[in-house]
């Protein structure tokens, strides 16, 4: 994985000087906290309901044994023992105080992590793959594309600034796990007349408005790449609206004047800013990427692996994903156990994950997001032990990609924003159910919860999507069927009126009902409502 | 207000900034003020008779003025060109990377801090409208 040199290690020092001066000013009531609070929210902090949180930064999800005993470390010394992996690859800690903010920053630079840009109206952390550099499927690994956005995005001074936050992410397969054009800008690594280069995705997002990105440009070379971002990025900087907060995103600049217009006049931007020799050249890529080789793989092991545990079989066949190395497989760590808060993780549980990754995964984590935990790259003989030693730390829920692997915002328990609870709504339906062989009997089931219409907890993605809003003072579920944030992308509909907390549990378990009278052979829940469609849904929940 | 802050060695520019409109119908005006949403490109059929563009900030929170600093740099400008209105001394680094030179604050600031904040970064990973050499081409020549 990427190493700082001395050029990042200087400019991230820089910002932690930086930062530790804006917030004494702020302590000494050198500034108000009107005019802290754009400086602050460029580096994650922000005012929840009952503390400071703090968003870390992890670059396209990818994390090493001592980042993440780092991140344990904080977890415990700054905060209340826990931290919170999030659907942007991130991980933040909901009990900070400001005074030690700084002191956080200075840790993390020691392990080269910072929290640049996770939050404010600027160019937030990249999120690519979190099978980058393992799956079978992919063209190349992402993550070097990711890491030159990275360094390029960070304190760009033209676009600090900017209408609204702007999320980017990075892919190289066909398969889409990382939700590539629900974003700002969605990149795809592809192949051209040999050479690699991006297909350019932009106006994508989620939000009150969702959008599904439209294609821009289906070739962007490398020798181009940057400038082609500095020119999409400055056609929304001037022409995005900035009279509405909801309107803001570059989803509605490209809705309202449509993608050909939008694209007309990125292609006359980039013909100006080619000019002035933006482009870092090919040496670059090619030192970027050198930190991004495949890791030592031994030859000649076995595939073969004792299935003698039941519980383990289990396991193994919902939680582990193949690996383009022979003997190898990815390990998925779902952060979802029945009655957990989605994503959370203790201090000692994130100790255990960073062990297991030094011990068996080439000292190599990933953060999903759908908020759990990879292991890229592990031994499949050695699949027993990382099994027992995850299970001994209550993290071998084997629910990956099953209803109750759910992804949830924090909601009203934290958010300022939030309308609803989101977090005992997934609480319940893991609850609901938590027979593991009927989640089993559901197959794949993308569940996911938002506790505002800002769609933190992505649920017009969902196969079932619940969006919390505020009726007349209590807290009422919508339900939304037929989401996909893969490459069969999809935005859900709503099933009609929304339901109370307990209300909207018996509603999901009559969508499922339905899935299961009504699916025919391989067919998942999000095949079969798009074949029947909303009717017998409707009629089941509210007939 | 107070005189502008400027990074330039030359006399200030006494002749009052005129709008962009009033810039365009009258052939003598030197000095022009584009509010934040006016098309930067307007003027670049004239910036060899333009000794002191202004840019309106009229919310710290509106960053459309860094890129017209950038479109008017890109282009050759090279008079003054003057942030003025809700700027905050933390953003002024950023500023002065997109090509702004002097600097008209609705609120005083501070010298020191400003001071701090500009001698702060040593590399920029990206290059702009100001000096300074991208990393990247540190690394690499």
């Amino acid at each position: 994985m990427y190493k700082y040199d001395e050029y990042d290690h200087s400019i991230v020092a820089a910002r932690v000087e930086e930062f530790r001066d804006q917030v004494n000013r702020r302590l000494a009531g050198q500034i108000t906290e009107d005019q802290f609070k754009p400086l602050r929210l460029m580096n994650g902090l922000y005012l929840q309901l009952h503390a400071y949180m703090l968003r870390v930064a992890v670059p396209y999800g990818t994390l090493d044994s001592r980042q993440m005993h780092m991140l344990a470390h904080i977890a415990r010394k700054y905060d209340r023992g826990y931290g919170h992996f999030t659907t942007r690859q991130n991980i933040q800690y909901n009990w900070i105080k400001l005074a030690d903010a700084p002191d956080i920053l200075a840790d993390l630079a020691t392990v080269e992590m910072h929290a640049i840009q996770t939050s404010g109206n600027c160019i937030r952390n990249i999120s690519s793959d979190q099978y980058a550099g393992a799956a079978a499927d992919e063209l190349t690994d992402p993550r070097p594309w990711a890491e030159l956005l990275r360094q390029w995005s960070s304190f760009h001074p033209e676009f600090s600034y900017l209408p609204r936050k702007f999320k980017i992410a990075v892919i190289a397969a066909d398969e889409d796990r990382a939700a590539m054009r629900l974003h700002d800008i969605g990149l795809q690594v592809v192949e051209r007349g040999g050479q690699h280069g991006v297909a350019v995705y932009v106006g994508g997002g989620m939000g009150r408005t969702p959008m599904v990105a439209p294609l821009i440009k289906d070739f962007v070379p490398f020798e181009d790449f940057l400038s082609y971002m500095e020119a999409c990025l400055r056609v929304y900087n001037r022409y995005g609206r900035r009279d509405n907060i909801y309107k803001a995103r570059i989803k509605i600049l490209v809705h309202e004047i449509g993608a050909d217009k939008y694209r007309d006049e990125v292609e006359a931007e980039f013909a100006e800013v080619k000019k002035l020799d933006l482009d870092p050249p090919r040496a670059e890529f090619d030192r970027i990427a050198a930190y991004f080789a495949p890791p030592p793989y031994e030859t000649g092991l076995s595939d073969a692996i004792d299935r003698g545990d039941p519980d383990f079989a289990v396991w193994l066949d919902q939680n582990v994903a193949a690996h383009k190395a022979p003997g190898y497989a990815i390990v998925n760590i779902s952060l979802k156990p029945v009655g957990g808060i989605p994503g959370d993780a203790s201090a000692d549980q994130i100790d255990v994950m960073a062990d297991l990754a030094r011990d068996y995964s080439f000292d190599e984590l990933r953060v999903t997001h759908a908020q759990n935990i990879v292991l890229p790259h592990v031994r499949k003989a050695d699949l027993p032990a990382i099994w027992q030693k995850l299970a001994d730390a209550g993290l071998a829920e084997a629910n990956l990609d099953l209803i109750s692997d759910i992804i949830a915002c924090p909601g009203l328990d934290y958010c300022s924003l939030a309308n609803a609870r989101s977090i005992p709504v997934a609480q319940k339906i893991a609850q609901r159910f938590s027979d593991l062989g009927r989640q089993r009997e559901l197959g794949e089931l993308k569940l996911k919860i938002s506790g505002c219409i800002n769609a933190c907890g992505h649920h017009h993605a969902g196969h079932i999507g619940i969006l919390g809003v505020d009726r007349k003072g209590t807290e009422n579920y919508q339900l939304l069927l037929g989401g996909s944030g893969a490459e069969d992308v999809s935005l859900g509909t709503i099933t009609g009126p929304g339901f109370s907390e307990d209300g909207i549990v018996d509603a999901v378990e009559k969508a499922t009902d339905v899935y299961l009278r009504e699916r025919a052979e391989g067919e998942r829940f999000l095949d079969t409502y798009r074949r029947v469609g909303m009717a017998p849904f409707k009629e089941a929940i509210y007939g | 207000m107070g005189d502008p802050l400027r990074f330039r060695a030359d006399e200030p520019h006494d002749e009052p900034a005129v709008t962009l409109d009033a810039f365009l119908g009258q052939s003598n005006a030197t000095a022009v003020r584009i509010e934040s949403g006016e098309d930067a490109r307007a003027l670049l059929p004239h910036l060899d008779r333009i000794a002191l563009v202004e840019v309106s900030f009229p919310k710290f929170r509106d960053g459309r003025g860094y890129s017209s600093a950038r479109i008017l740099r890109e282009a050759g400008y090279a008079g003054e060109l003057r942030a003025q209105g809700d700027v905050l001394v933390d953003q002024i680094p950023l500023m002065r990377r997109c090509g702004f030179d002097s600097f008209a604050p609705e609120a005083p600031v501070d010298e020191a801090v400003l001071a701090a904040a500009l001698a702060r970064y040593d590399h920029h990973y990206q290059r702009a409208a100001d000096p300074a050499v991208p990393v990247w081409k540190l690394r690499h020549g």
